[in-house]
């Protein structure tokens, strides 16, 4: 017994040392913390977000001859551990950077923490906050009204007049539902509804049929990942035969799988790495995303099929080109460095993405322009450019 | 509203009352021969309905393990607990009884994961697959403290709820499945109004297995065991019934009710590793309306349920589950109001 105690007392040891010998190899590296849902509700996000991750790490390894260090958390897709995740990632491991992470409002609670530490923080979804009163986030994200401008534009050019909207009781809900509220008057299309349902609803049926009632030209959906479904199908159930109209948070096989023969010709807005193949050799962002499917095959043995990886990748590219030009002002690792980086991030300029060129400018959370959206059509279960 | 739009909500809440009852009379079913609000119900029902999935996309589904694992548990608490009373010569039965019976089902499922089976198999082994889940549980949980106040077993119950889940966000993942409908049949009633035939076949699983049910109570010797243990748990040990077999039964009953409801929902609404306990939440609702005690009675709640959810999701779709869960209040303040009396004397005897 006592001798079994010794070898554990020992091998710890080993272990700590170990530990602080690597720590001290890696000081003078960059260190990226990234916080994401490995687990938990959210996990059909954290997990591709997370490979996406490491695929940029394969793409880019060091920037200007220094290694960049990657730790990975897991939230459990919990705001309040998301918060704790970033606070860990800047006391305990000295990250110059923040990445993260699969829900707005995890986001959100790790951005404060950021803000708080003076670390700047790298968003990979659309964050809701005073871009004044928070100078240290911004988000790779198309903002919910650039794409939801892109599904308007389309119903007005395909006659629509009244359109009906079903979406989430939650955040996302409202967030679509506002966008729709906003764009919709301005093309002259009145939104006639306003159903809502929850994530685990069994039946829309009586929603649906509220909706079908009032006779919109279109019905827009506020929905995401395999609960989305659930109105495209009601809706076919129904015998609807207007059009419908989805958003960037359906762009996931899952839901492809769950909504089958209902989501046929269902149009909804994307960053164009969805259909990198499909667009012409001019778009801009063409390269990069053929470059990404191939790195990212690579290094996980599959090929991507969401649109979440590429978020991550992007932010490894804003992240690699600010933090190169940061390098020449301060030394990774110190406070100076990291302001530094914020200001290279919020300087940055025409960096090309999978889902957009980014320009950030002090004021803005967010950096993509028009062209970081697409209008994709669902055919037979494939995403199709419908240009 | 009109007419035909009220139509389509009562058919719909009637497809939905008809899950909720067969749920209810599994909740019923448990909870009054071993005193055990059976939380895990649900799970199980969507265990069955992710495994049928799981065949569809040509996978084996991970229930399997998880079965033969509670398996090697059940048998292993039996052996241990025989030998501890020095009944050695029993282990053989017990082997048959934890070990070999549910491994069958396990052979089964894990024959009919291979390519070019037909459906109507892969909806038997997937119901057959959840119901040893129950008893095995029962045996390895709840056997043990089976003279525990209703409180810890609620609590142990809602412990196994939570076991139960993780392992199905484990095994299927975060994102919902459903399967193909057992039926494309769509029935027209004069003026264009369509009931689809899955629902036809939903109502009709719930009224044939009801009616089964009553004659099961009324006209065999199990069912008379089971009735004379939710009566009286030390009368009928007295007149050689054995409760611990008894509750074996209730549990296999149920888990085999959860498996059929398992399979009747998964192709109209999807189904997540979590839905179940949604299902066994409104379930709840409907054995409180009966008192936990009451088979017709639950069958009206269930239904009542089902028809209530159905036009509050019309009127609002966000408030829908608050005015479902809201129907407990008046109808705890109806039972506390008429039955006051019978409940203090009805204190257990057992202990």
């Amino acid at each position: 017994m006592k001798s079994l105690m010794q070898i554990l007392t020992r091998g710890a040891l080993a272990a700590a040392l170990t530990a602080c010998g690597v720590a001290s190899a890696f000081a003078a590296d960059l260190k990226v913390g990234l916080s994401v849902s490995l687990s938990g509700p959210n996990s059909s996000l954290g997990v591709p977000y997370a490979k996406g991750m490491q695929a940029a790490l394969a793409y880019k390894p060091e920037i200007n001859g220094r290694k960049v260090q990657l730790i990975v958390l897991d939230d459990g897709s919990d705001p309040t551990t998301a918060g704790r995740n970033a606070r860990k990632l800047i006391e305990e491991d000295k990250v110059d950077v923040l990445m993260g992470t699969s829900g707005v409002p995890a986001a959100i609670a790790m951005a404060q923490v950021g803000k708080e530490a003076k670390v700047p923080m790298i968003g990979l979804t659309p964050i809701l906050l005073d871009a004044n009163e928070n100078p240290w986030v911004m988000t790779v994200a198309q903002p919910t009204q650039l794409m939801i401008d892109a599904v308007v534009e389309r119903m007005k050019r395909n006659n629509v007049k009244t359109v009906g909207y079903i979406g989430f009781t939650d955040a996302w809900g409202d967030l679509v539902y506002n966008a729709l509220m906003k764009a919709a008057p301005e093309a002259g299309i009145k939104v006639v509804s306003n159903e809502r349902y929850a994530r685990a609803d069994a039946s829309v049926t009586g929603q649906v049929l509220k909706i079908v009632a009032l006779r919109p030209d279109a019905v827009m959906t506020g929905g995401a990942g395999t609960p989305g479904a659930l109105p495209f199908l009601a809706l076919q159930e129904r015998g609807y035969k207007g059009g419908v109209y989805g958003q960037h948070g359906l762009i996931n096989p899952d839901f492809v799988r769950v909504v089958g023969a209902s989501g046929q010709n269902a149009l909804m807005p994307t960053g164009p790495v969805i259909v990198a193949e499909q667009l012409p050799d001019s778009h801009p962002t063409k390269k990069i995303a053929t470059d990404f499917r191939a790195v990212f095959q690579k290094v996980n043995n599959a090929p991507t099929s969401d649109a979440f990886s590429a978020y991550s990748f992007d932010g490894w590219l804003v992240f690699a080109d600010a933090a190169s030009r940061a390098m020449k002002k301060a030394e990774p690792g110190t406070a100076e460095f990291r302001v530094a980086l914020r200001d290279a991030i919020f300087s940055t300029k025409e960096v090309v993405g999978t889902h957009g060129v980014y320009t950030f400018k002090p004021g803005s959370l967010y950096g993509v322009d028009e062209r970081a959206r697409v209008i994709v059509k669902l055919d037979n279960g494939q995403w199709k450019l419908a240009p | 509203m009109t007419w035909d739009v009220a139509l389509i909500l009562v058919t719909d809440g009637l497809a939905n009352g008809a899950v909720y009852l067969l749920a209810g009379l599994g909740l019923v079913l448990i909870f009054s021969v071993t005193r055990v609000v059976f939380v895990p119900f649900g799970d199980i029902a969507a265990f069955a309905a992710l495994s049928l999935a799981a065949f569809e996309t040509g996978r084996v589904p991970p229930t399997i393990g998880m079965v033969a694992v509670l398996a090697a548990l059940a048998l292993a608490t039996e052996i241990g607990s025989l030998l501890r009373r020095g009944e050695a010569s029993r282990i053989p039965k017990a082997v048959l009884m934890w070990g070999v019976l549910p491994a069958i089902p396990c052979l089964l499922a894990w024959l009919a994961a291979r390519p070019g089976v037909p459906v109507a198999v892969h909806i038997a082994v997937a119901v057959l697959l959840v119901v040893p889940i129950a008893p095995l549980l029962a045996r390895v949980v709840f056997q043990p403290i089976a003279d525990a106040s209703v409180l810890v077993l609620l609590i142990v119950s809602l412990a196994l709820h939570f076991l139960l889940s993780g392992l199905g966000l484990l095994f299927f993942g975060p994102e919902g499945s459903r399967t193909t409908p057992l039926t494309s049949a769509a029935f027209t009633l004069g003026d264009g109004f369509t009931v689809s035939g899955q629902v036809v076949l939903m109502v009709g699983a719930a009224i044939v297995l009801s009616g089964l049910f009553f004659l099961v109570f009324e006209r065999t010797v199990a069912g008379k065991a089971l009735r004379a243990t939710a009566v009286n748990r030390v009368g009928a040990r007295l007149v050689g019934i054995r409760p611990v077999r008894t509750a074996l039964l209730a549990y296999g009953c149920a888990s085999l009710l959860a498996g059929l409801i398992g399979v009747l929902i998964a192709p109209v609404t999807t189904m997540y590793y979590d839905s179940g306990f949604i299902i066994g939440l409104k379930a709840f609702v409907a054995a409180i309306i009966g008192g936990l005690v009451s088979y017709p009675m639950t069958a009206v709640g269930a239904l009542a349920v089902g028809v209530v959810e159905s036009f509050a999701s019309f009127w609002s779709g966000a408030l829908k589950d608050v005015i479902v869960f809201s129907l407990l209040i008046p109808v705890l303040m109806l039972r506390s109001f008429m039955a006051a009396h019978a409940e203090e004397e009805e204190d257990e005897v057992d202990q």
